[in-house]
């Protein structure tokens, strides 16, 4: 059974992480705290750490992607201000700027594979290694933090910079 | 297929489809409660075998990409999906 000190323990663990890699939780503190419980329910009932606001079908083989923190959060933040559950939100609406509102799923329906999202893209292995070959376009841009020197493979720079703290307009592109 | 009732105002039907572990979920049905409307869900993660298909395929009928909250509202089967309380309010015909 999880009782409210395992919620506690977690949501601090997690809270911490997110602040020291320029991350931001859900200022309603409630809220974030049941979604940290949905967590560590799927934890106890999958073995691993679903996505408490996705159905969860199949091992974990199928569902890497929504395991907490999923591959859609940064840019669902960068979007729309918050990742799809909302357990994690820009810093505007960390501040109360900006309202939470509730966001459409970027992962694939059931039974589809194409969600537009070029990380669904399967590359063969053979091709991935040759990707950065002359007139090969790259699956993501690389940022580049021009503070510190952090590269990042994606489809726009992180809110802040995880290593050095440098805000967003800090990046330039680097690869392409 | 086994839904759990919630006790209100039941002029107009309310169905909600959800997950035991979700925030949206749980805020839909807060909000729904503390209006005095009366809801019908059933939280489809603790399904299991025929029951659990059975019940996804339906949610997948009223909303595709089947995510949840989906709500179902009223004779004409309004689907909403997601904890947007105006539009379930507006549905349901309250104010906020």
């Amino acid at each position: 059974m999880i009782n409210q000190s395992d919620i506690e323990r977690r949501y601090l663990a997690i809270k911490e992480q997110a602040e020291k890699s320029g991350y931001h939780l859900n200022p309603d503190e409630d809220f974030a705290k049941e979604l940290v419980h949905g967590i560590l329910t799927n934890e106890e009932r999958y073995g691993f750490a679903a996505c408490p606001c996705r159905l969860c079908v199949g091992p974990r083989e199928e569902n890497l992607d929504i395991i907490c923190p999923c591959d859609y959060r940064d840019q669902d933040i960068t979007e729309f201000g918050v990742c799809y559950c909302a357990l994690y939100v820009s810093k505007d609406v960390a501040a109360g700027i900006t309202p939470v509102s509730y966001i459409p799923d970027r992962r694939a329906p059931p039974g589809k594979c194409d969600s537009g999202d070029p990380k669904q893209t399967e590359v063969p292995e053979d091709e991935k290694s040759s990707l950065l070959q002359e007139g090969r376009p790259l699956l993501y841009p690389v940022f580049r933090c021009r503070v510190c020197g952090y590269l990042c493979a994606r489809t726009s720079p992180p809110e802040t910079c995880p290593i050095c703290g440098a805000a967003s307009d800090r990046f330039e592109k680097y690869l392409q | 297929m086994e839904f759990t009732h919630v006790d209100g105002d039941d002029t107009i039907a309310v169905t909600i489809f959800s997950l035991s572990t979700c925030g949206h979920c749980r805020r839909t049905k807060t909000f729904l409660q503390e209006k005095g409307i009366a809801y019908d869900y059933i939280d489809v993660d603790l399904l299991s075998g025929e029951t659990f298909t059975e019940v996804y395929d339906l949610v997948k009928s009223y909303n595709p990409r089947g995510s949840f909250p989906t709500i179902v509202i009223g004779e004409k089967k309004q689907v909403i999906v997601g904890d947007r309380l105006d539009e379930i309010a507006a549905a349901v015909g309250i104010a906020i």
